[in-house]
């Protein structure tokens, strides 16, 4: 694998070179043609249709197209092509008939292959010597292909660029071409988004439904018991461990954040914002992992130690976790605070200023306004930031991977250790693992309840956004 | 300010009228819409070329819709829809054939709002020979912006800072240097879209009597609030109201003898 | 909008003077007040919280940036270091340095031994990083070989803790008394003339008395066990109560006792009493008399005056520390002797990822991250400055560019755990790009990025005025010239804040990485995009993972130097809006 990627890795880069090459030669070319159209007999700068350097970049265009397809071509075949030819070169051993078994021992030869190959190039003693026509046959081939992409590339590059160069003339509309180029490349780039979302549901959806073809997906969203090393794959503990942390994380960040959003709009002076607006910032800037660093050693600690201290001397019974839930969501509320807090700002300075002068008028008093006018007033936008914030809550991961625990346990107590849906994907897949056990495929079922899960969260709350800023625009 | 409408009004004017000059722009039967409102109604109107064409009329009335068609940057925005044809020397700018960037390098236009790009005075001025190729060389382009800025009467004062902000000049020098900018392409028509409107009278003053320079060799379309400049400045004047063009003349009878009531009632000052 | 009692008094005039009205008013301005005072205290828990994080972060780092170290004479021999009497630079980098450092350290020590000793001194005390200094020396200059020099031997993490007060309390004070000794080695007995001793049985004693209590606990504890477990347990469990509560009664009584002496154990501090060149642990105290085992054999038995003995007290329990009494005492000897000496610890900035935490620094994480951002960067200013400008100037509007849109603004607030999940599943499943890589990191990092900056970077557009876009058109600027040339260049300081802004959300990003393998164990410092690598918030998770205490300090201390990272980058951004925040 990694010497395919290596001598890959070189042979790109020597293509990448020849591409820059041609571009750059295209475009001298090219600019060189345009500029001297200027100078034709009875014709007036003017009456050129488009700049040199478009004439330029539109023949370094045509010579580089055709090699981005041949490398398109190249890397999305060489690789097989070279695998194939190695592999029916290897020493035939037992077929083994079920295809999945036998897939996995083609994976495995083909890695040896690989590597001997490498150990060849180096001079190196093979380590399985029965593989060095298998690893001969493989080099050539790769050496092979990337010949002929030199080649295509070369000679197809070339051609573009002659043809470019021979269609300059005074009414060629090369900037037009290349504009449309250009947008063709925008439009390309606004697309990434949406192919980004095509991936995740891919991605996640396929994973879901191998999973759901080897485990009863019903039996995976009721069942109570999550014990993923004897394959008892019940996800509810993970839910109620992910409902019960981002209760408490809401329970905190929501009013915190919404009382600090009202202070900051509502009461404090210039100065006062100039100071507290970069404090939410600096919240906000924190990474998860240290937050994650403080709620496991120094958050929890103290909660457990404030509940052992109540045990001894109050003789209580709390029997505080050293990974509780409480800490988790204590410190997971602290970092939406300042989420909530800014999309809060942002709808309550949407409310319109005449509706707060009205209520003035009457004579109420500044709490009065805000309870009875702006925050009835703001209420869809705040409804939707706390639904934001419950979707940033659940999709939280490293907070609850460093804090809260990793045993499925069915509780409603915040002073016991839980496990939520994002810590089990991340102890699932990380770690050496085969691709399609069904503990692998579990952590992309569950990827796929959160993913889905937050994208109903976040769809549902940014309509209500977009309504309510038309209602104010 | 009255003498210089005075001595306007007592010019000589040439090639007023479709019947004694060459026209410029021809429009024939022009529609435009936004979406479902209909902007400008069956409009036909002849600019005569190398002289001041005045539109005037009340605000909303599409005076300004109606210049935009000229140099099509209504393309500019997606819901309006032009029908009818404008011809400007006897070609149809609204060819599918024609390339829209050339149009307006032939047809400058200056904005109501003196826009400079927040760049250097010479790079206002350079930037449009430079993008449609005018100049063979650096020295060509630097004495084609001050040929332009001289035009303008912008270049005793800038001479010695054309490296200096366009922003950074009076708002009436802006202006200038939008002027400058728009005619550095040597264009044939010049667009103005209420020049003046935010200037003090002073630097009005300049503008006006700028473009009474200009109309030697420039065929020059002004949009204005401003009654008495279209008076001062314009040999031709046309009187649009909502969305259709109701009169149009030599600036004098208009100002004069105005044959419609609406004209008449607009230019005495019942309505505006 | 304000109280009933004011709006039907249509029929008259309303009294505002009344005692009645007063109190009410007076009662509004309470809640006001009260309403107010939410707000402040909402925005003073927040900044509280940060105090208290950053604080304690700050008071975790401060230990990893010194460190302690020996300063001992060595002899590189020669068949140590110079395989074969080559003294060029390969044959004397696999030279064994280590055992020329354990030389020199069992000069001070030469009682010891024992092959479990040797392995308690050497191997626990000493770095195995520790012979780095006088490699370099000799590598230097070769002709130093066979002959005495003085270098630097690194402690191991556990030594250095010991020296920082981390590892237990301690307490050193000089005894009063004239003392005798009953012996040089083994088992002996100490007495003196006064109650030398007394402050030391004291806090044995309250020792005991804690470990009473937490033992009561356990007991509670266990006995509400008994209420659930399944009846074939309940026997066993029933058992083990009783013993606790006899552990309980055991402790009580001893930790109240007047007088006598007694026997220190796994739940008591350690006391040490340095004597005549020795040290010896005291396995029973009494007021004036206690008896002990020697650690460091005494040089001679004869009686010590005031002043000339220390009572040493460690008041951590030897069980629950990691250096015995016995490699307290080795370590104590040595700095007695002025060997060891404290530094600034510099090796976190310039050294890779180790197991052992006093060799372990944050460099190759800084370069995963530096690789990661790279190709983060490269991707998504790019791509989110073409599609915002697109989406801004270009897109006709209509229900595709309105899915785009509202696709981008949905994809900002996915979980980024989810792209790590497509990560794995595109990038390296179906794509078989390399593991553990930056390349791949910085894939999904981008795109995790990538709708934050288009969001930003139309924001940075739509602030530019439209006279500037008009102004080219009507020069006959194609409207891509038009952008490019004017509007581009004057959106991109906005542009680039939002960037920074979202390079510094990137930089921080933990989760994906993990998903793609960027959480392996790696010593080397990548140089290369497709090399395997770590990042520095993946190594913080990493290190905050580790059992060993000193990785809490180095855990500590890479969060720091994360947060000053983000904080330059924030500041950028913020200093870039101020200066080149346009007003139109």
């Amino acid at each position: 694998m990694a010497h395919w990627q290596q001598s890959g890795a070189i042979m790109l880069s020597i293509y990448l070179i020849l591409m820059l090459a041609g571009i750059i030669a295209a475009f001298v070319l090219g600019r060189r043609r345009g500029a001297a159209l200027y100078d034709g007999a009875g014709i007036a700068r003017a009456d050129v249709h488009s700049l040199p350097i478009y004439h330029g970049l539109m023949t370094a265009t045509f010579a580089v197209a055709p090699m981005i397809l041949a490398l398109a071509l190249w890397t999305s075949f060489a690789p097989g092509l070279s695998k194939s030819a190695a592999i029916s070169a290897a020493p035939v051993k037992e077929i083994t008939v079920e295809p999945a078994r036998r897939q996995l021992e083609e994976q495995a030869l083909y890695r040896d292959i690989q590597l001997s190959a490498s150990l060849l190039n180096q001079g190196r003693p093979l380590t399985r010597p029965d593989l060095q026509p298998a690893a001969e046959t493989y080099n050539t081939s790769k050496s092979r292909l990337f010949w002929a992409l030199l080649l295509a590339g070369g000679v197809f590059g070339a051609a573009g660029g002659v043809f470019g160069l021979r269609r300059i003339s005074v009414n060629l509309r090369s900037r037009n071409a290349f504009e449309n180029v250009v947008l063709g490349v925008l439009i390309a780039c606004s697309t990434v988004a949406v192919l980004t979302t095509i991936g995740i549901l891919f991605s996640v959806l396929y994973e879901t439904l191998q999973f759901a073809a080897r485990y009863p997906f019903w039996s995976f969203l009721t069942g109570t018991v999550w014990s993923p090393s004897s394959l008892t794959l019940g996800a509810l503990p993970l839910f109620a461990g992910t409902i019960l942390i981002t209760l408490i994380a809401i329970s905190i960040a929501g009013p915190v954040g919404l009382f600090a959003a009202i202070y900051m709009s509502e009461y404090a002076s210039q100065r006062f914002r100039d100071v507290a607006k970069p404090i939410l910032e600096v919240l906000a800037g924190i990474p998860t992992v240290v937050f994650g660093f403080f709620a496991a050693l120094t958050v929890a600690p103290l909660f457990k130690g404030f509940g052992d201290w109540l045990d001894l001397t109050l003789g209580t019974n709390l029997g505080v976790a050293s990974e509780s839930a409480l800490a988790a969501g204590l410190v997971m509320g602290v970092m939406i605070i300042p989420f909530v807090s800014s999309l809060s700002d942002d709808v309550i300075n949407a409310v319109p200023q005449s509706l707060r002068d009205g209520s003035y008028g009457m004579g109420a008093t500044k709490s009065e306004t805000i309870k009875k006018v702006v925050l009835p007033a703001a209420l869809p936008g705040i409804v939707s930031a706390m639904m934001l914030a419950v979707s940033r809550a659940v999709g939280e991961t490293m907070i609850v991977v460093m804090a809260a625990g990793l045993a499925g346990n069915l509780t409603w107590n915040p002073l016991q250790a839980v496990t939520t849906i994002t810590v089990q994907i991340k102890t699932l897949l990380v770690g050496d693992q085969e691709f399609d056990s069904p503990k692998t495929l579990a952590a992309f079922a569950l990827g796929f309840v959160l993913f889905f899960f937050t994208l109903a969260l976040n769809m549902v709350a940014l309509r209500i956004v977009r309504k309510y800023r038309e209602q104010y625009d | 300010m009255n003498v210089l409408s005075q001595a306007e009004f007592d010019a000589p004017s040439k090639g007023i009228g479709m019947a004694d000059g060459e026209s410029a722009v021809t429009a024939r039967g022009v529609d435009v819409y936004y979406g479902d409102k209909h902007a400008i109604k069956d409009l036909s109107v002849d600019i005569p070329a190398k002289s001041v064409t005045a539109f005037i009329g009340p605000s909303g009335c599409g005076k300004s819709t109606f210049l935009r068609c000229i140099n099509r940057m209504n393309d500019t925005i997606p819901s309006c829809r032009v029908t009818g044809s404008i011809k400007l020397d006897g070609r149809d700018i609204y060819n599918k054939a024609l390339d829209v960037v050339q149009l307006r390098a032939q047809i400058g236009m200056v904005f109501q709002k003196p826009n400079p790009f927040p760049k250097s005075i010479f790079e206002n001025v350079a930037y449009g020979p430079k993008i449609h190729g005018l100049a063979s060389s650096k020295a060509e382009l630097a004495s084609m912006v001050e040929k332009s800025l001289r035009r303008a009467s912008l270049w005793e004062e800038v001479k010695d800072r054309l490296d200096a902000s366009g922003t950074s000049l009076s708002g009436g020098q802006q202006q200038r240097l939008c002027i400058a900018r728009a005619i550095a392409v040597s264009p044939e028509v010049i667009l103005m879209d209420e020049p003046c409107s935010a200037l003090d009278p002073i630097a009005t003053a300049r503008i006006e009597e700028l473009i009474d320079e200009l109309r030697q060799n420039y065929t020059i379309i002004i949009v204005t609030h401003s009654m008495q400049q279209a008076a001062r400045v314009s040999q031709k004047t046309a009187f649009f109201h909502l969305g259709t063009l109701v009169e149009e003349g030599p600036t004098k009878t208009i100002f004069t003898t105005p044959r419609d009531k609406r004209t008449q009632d607009y230019i005495t000052g019942r309505f505006g | 909008m304000t109280d009933a009692t004011f709006q039907p008094a249509v029929s008259g005039k309303v009294d505002f003077t009344s005692p009645k009205a007063q109190a009410h008013l007076r009662k509004r301005y309470a809640v006001e007040k009260r309403f107010k005072a939410y707000g402040l205290t909402a925005i003073g828990f927040a900044a509280l919280f940060i105090l208290f994080l950053v604080s304690d972060i700050v008071i975790k780092a401060v230990p990893a940036f010194t460190e302690h170290r020996l300063t001992l004479t060595l002899t590189p021999t020669a068949e140590r270091v110079a395989a074969g009497g080559k003294t060029d630079r390969d044959t004397l980098m696999q030279g064994d340095w280590i055992a020329v450092v354990r030389d020199g350290v069992g000069q001070f020590f030469p009682q010891v031994t024992n092959r479990t000793q040797r392995s308690k001194l050497y191997n626990e005390l000493i770095s195995i990083g520790a012979g780095e200094d006088i490699r370099d020396t000799v590598i230097a200059d070769p002709s130093l070989i066979g002959k005495p020099v003085r270098a630097n031997v690194l402690l191991s993490d556990d030594a250095d803790l010991y020296f920082k007060g981390r590892m237990t309390g301690r307490n050193e004070r000089n005894g009063g008394g004239l003392v005798g000794v009953s012996g040089t080695s083994d088992t002996v007995s100490i007495t003196s003339g006064i109650n030398d001793f007394a402050a030391e049985l004291a806090r044995v004693r309250s020792d005991l008395q804690v470990a009473a209590r937490l033992a009561q606990l356990e007991a509670t504890r266990l006995r509400t066990a008994l209420e659930t477990v399944v009846p074939d347990r309940r026997a066993a469990l029933e058992e083990q109560v009783n013993r606790q509560i006899g552990i309980v009664a055991d402790l009580e009584k001893r930790g109240r006792s007047v007088g006598g002496s007694e026997t220190l154990g796994d739940n008591t501090a350690s006391v040490l009493v340095k004597i005549n060149g020795g040290v010896i642990k005291l396995t029973e105290i009494g007021n004036e008399k206690a008896s002990g085992t020697v650690l460091i054999p005494l040089k001679t038995a004869t009686e010590a005056k005031a002043g000339e003995w220390q009572i040493l007290t460690l008041t951590t329990p030897e069980a629950s520390r990691k250096l015995s009494d016995q490699q307290a005492a080795w370590l104590d000897r040595m700095k007695d002797e002025g060997l060891v000496s404290k530094t600034v610890a510099t090796r976190i900035f310039t050294s890779g990822d180790s197991r052992e935490p006093e060799l372990a620094g944050i460099l190759g994480g800084l370069a995963g991250s530096a690789l990661t951002m790279l190709v983060t960067l490269s991707l998504c200013l790019p791509i989110g400055v073409f599609a915002a400008i697109y989406l801004e100037e270009f897109a006709p509007k209509n229900r595709l560019t309105d899915l785009i849109e509202v696709n981008i603004n949905n994809l900002a607030a996915v979980p980024s755990i989810v792209f790590g999940l497509l990560g794995l599943a595109i990038f390296l499943n179906t794509f078989d790009m390399p593991r553990s890589s930056p390349l791949v990191g910085g894939l999904v990092l981008a795109l995790l990025v990538l709708p934050t900056i288009i969001i930003s970077a139309r924001a940075a557009l739509r602030a530019v005025p439209p006279s500037i876009r008009e102004a080219a058109l009507g020069l006959g600027a194609s409207h891509q010239q038009a952008v490019f040339h004017h509007v581009l260049p004057l959106a991109m300081p906005g542009i680039l804040t939002g960037t920074i802004i979202g390079m510094a959300h990137a930089l921080g990003e933990t989760a994906p990485l993990l998903m793609i393998g960027m959480v392996a164990f790696i010593l080397e410092v990548p140089s290369s995009v497709t090399q395997s690598a770590t990042a520095l918030p993946v190594q913080i998770f990493l290190w905050s993972d580790l059992p060993e205490q000193a990785f809490q300090a180095k855990t500590a201390a890479a969060i720091l130097i994360l947060l000053v990272f983000l904080f330059i980058m924030n500041g950028a951004a913020i200093l870039l809006r101020k200066r080149f925040e346009r007003r139109w």
